[in-house]
């Protein structure tokens, strides 16, 4: 079992399911920020069987809007002087910018170059949101 | 105040927004005259990206009708889209040399991404693929208005093809914004009316059925559309659903004496021709209507006419 030292101050994205944490890891843009980021793969966990684990030692506020659409089940916390002070349920956001892609192929923005789609959330239950150009329902992460 | 505005989905305006269109409309029909200069030196872009007849003749018409002029095209292949320019460089062009533009286009939510890069000049969305033709709604609005008095406490029949019709989708979403509209669906099981569109109405301000001659004597209006053969993957699909639904003189026997019969047009054989003649049946006159709506569209959001009401 790899060892990593308690964190003093940051973030730590716990239980996030195994295989994902890369995945967050790009989207949260881990590899621009100059702090410590260590990335965590299959960790043996008793209520997951294993599980992804992030942590931070930063002072920036990164944007975890995004996490509640790859994995709305992770848990975060935030650390002061190595004592867990906060820690956040996440829901997803009612509204999404420049992650998604829209699913309907027949949809412009498949065919031109655009930037920024806002996508609405719609039925929380399905993760579906509307595109705000042609209106299909996207699900994030769809494999189609 | 609708002056440089945009409309791309019926949605974009108020309902009292829409009445001020409306009572233009009115007004210039009262009076075509009285409107025949007011876009003088106002120029329309016609952006037609896939062929169209009716409504780029009803847009074309209307804006000469107000005395402004047109430029454009009507097949893509003779602009610069064919070297390859994008939609933002298009527009941004346009809108150099022209003061208002409606836009077709095959892929759906062009209008609303083209109408980000006008900084100044209206877009109208003439029809976006399957997705919104706010100006078919706005036609069918007036004809409602002018043959029925007004929105509140019909019975609509909608029959057809109810999962691909755009026109259909943007009329009830928009109907039902009266009061008391009630809703009757009629299409074969394959064709229904989608779930997202149903899930906007109330469940007791609809029912749907397979059967027209059932609820035909229940209509105020019955709006027919076309089964359209682009929608379907399978030629043998299409020709069994295409005959499903044909009103004629025999069915119509059963409905009232003041029900109207609507169509967007082009029509197939879902309406027989029989019908034609019988004075319930206002598709032409529907189509007259669609470009007096126009005429008033492009005046509202030119900011012209208001001073002859």
């Amino acid at each position: 079992m790899i060892n990593v030292s308690k964190l003093k101050k940051g973030i730590i994205i716990d239980h996030i399911e195994a295989g994902h944490g890369f995945e967050i890891y790009k989207e949260l843009h881990l590899n621009d920020i100059d702090d410590v980021v260590v990335l965590l793969k299959n960790i043996p966990s008793k209520k997951m069987k294993k599980k992804d684990l992030i942590k931070i030692e930063t002072d920036l506020q990164i944007d975890m809007k995004v996490l509640g659409l790859i994995d709305p089940n992770v848990t975060i916390n935030f650390v002061k002087n190595g004592v867990m002070y906060k820690k956040i349920k996440l829901t997803l956001p009612k509204v999404v910018e420049g992650i998604m892609k829209c699913k309907n192929p027949r949809c412009i923005t498949q065919y031109e170059d655009v930037k920024e789609i806002k996508f609405y959330l719609v039925n929380e239950e399905k993760k579906q949101y509307r595109c705000e150009y042609c209106d299909a329902y996207t699900t994030f992460m769809e494999k189609e | 105040m609708l002056k440089g505005r945009h409309l791309i989905e019926p949605g974009d305006f108020e309902i009292e927004e829409i009445e001020s269109i409306m009572q233009l409309a009115d007004n210039i029909i009262a009076n075509p005259e009285g409107y025949s200069l007011v876009c003088k030196g106002k120029l329309l872009a016609s952006l037609f990206y896939e062929p169209s007849t009716r409504t780029r003749f009803s847009f074309e018409a209307a804006m000469l009708r107000l005395g402004g002029e047109i430029i454009g095209f009507d097949d893509p292949n003779n602009s610069s889209v064919s070297k390859g320019e994008s939609l933002g460089d298009t527009i941004r062009t346009i809108e150099c040399y022209s003061d208002i533009a409606v836009i077709r286009h095959p892929r759906e939510g062009t209008a609303r991404l083209v109408s980000k890069f006008a900084k100044e000049m209206p877009i109208i969305n003439a029809g976006d693929g399957g997705h919104e033709h706010p100006t078919q709604t706005l036609t069918d609005l007036l004809t409602i208005r002018k043959c029925k008095g007004g929105y509140d406490n019909h019975v609509v029949g909608v029959c057809g093809d109810l999962l691909f019709g755009r026109t259909i989708h943007s009329l009830v979403k928009t109907l039902n914004r009266y009061h008391g509209v009630k809703f009757v669906f009629i299409s074969p099981k394959e064709l229904k009316m989608p779930e997202n569109i149903l899930s906007l109405l109330e469940p007791h301000s609809f029912t749907e059925t397979t059967n027209l001659d059932e609820v035909i004597g229940k209509l105020d209006i019955l709006y027919m559309s076309r089964v359209q053969r682009e929608r379907f993957v399978s030629e043998e699909e299409y020709l069994r659903l295409k005959d499903y639904y044909i009103l004629d003189n025999k069915k119509l026997k059963k409905a009232k004496d003041d029900m109207i019969i609507m169509h967007p047009l082009p029509r197939v054989n879902e309406i027989a021709i029989e019908v034609d003649d019988d004075p319930r049946a206002v598709y032409f006159k529907q189509a007259k209507y669609g470009m007096y709506v126009r005429m008033a569209l492009i005046a509202k959001l030119l900011g012209v006419g208001d001073d002859n009401d």
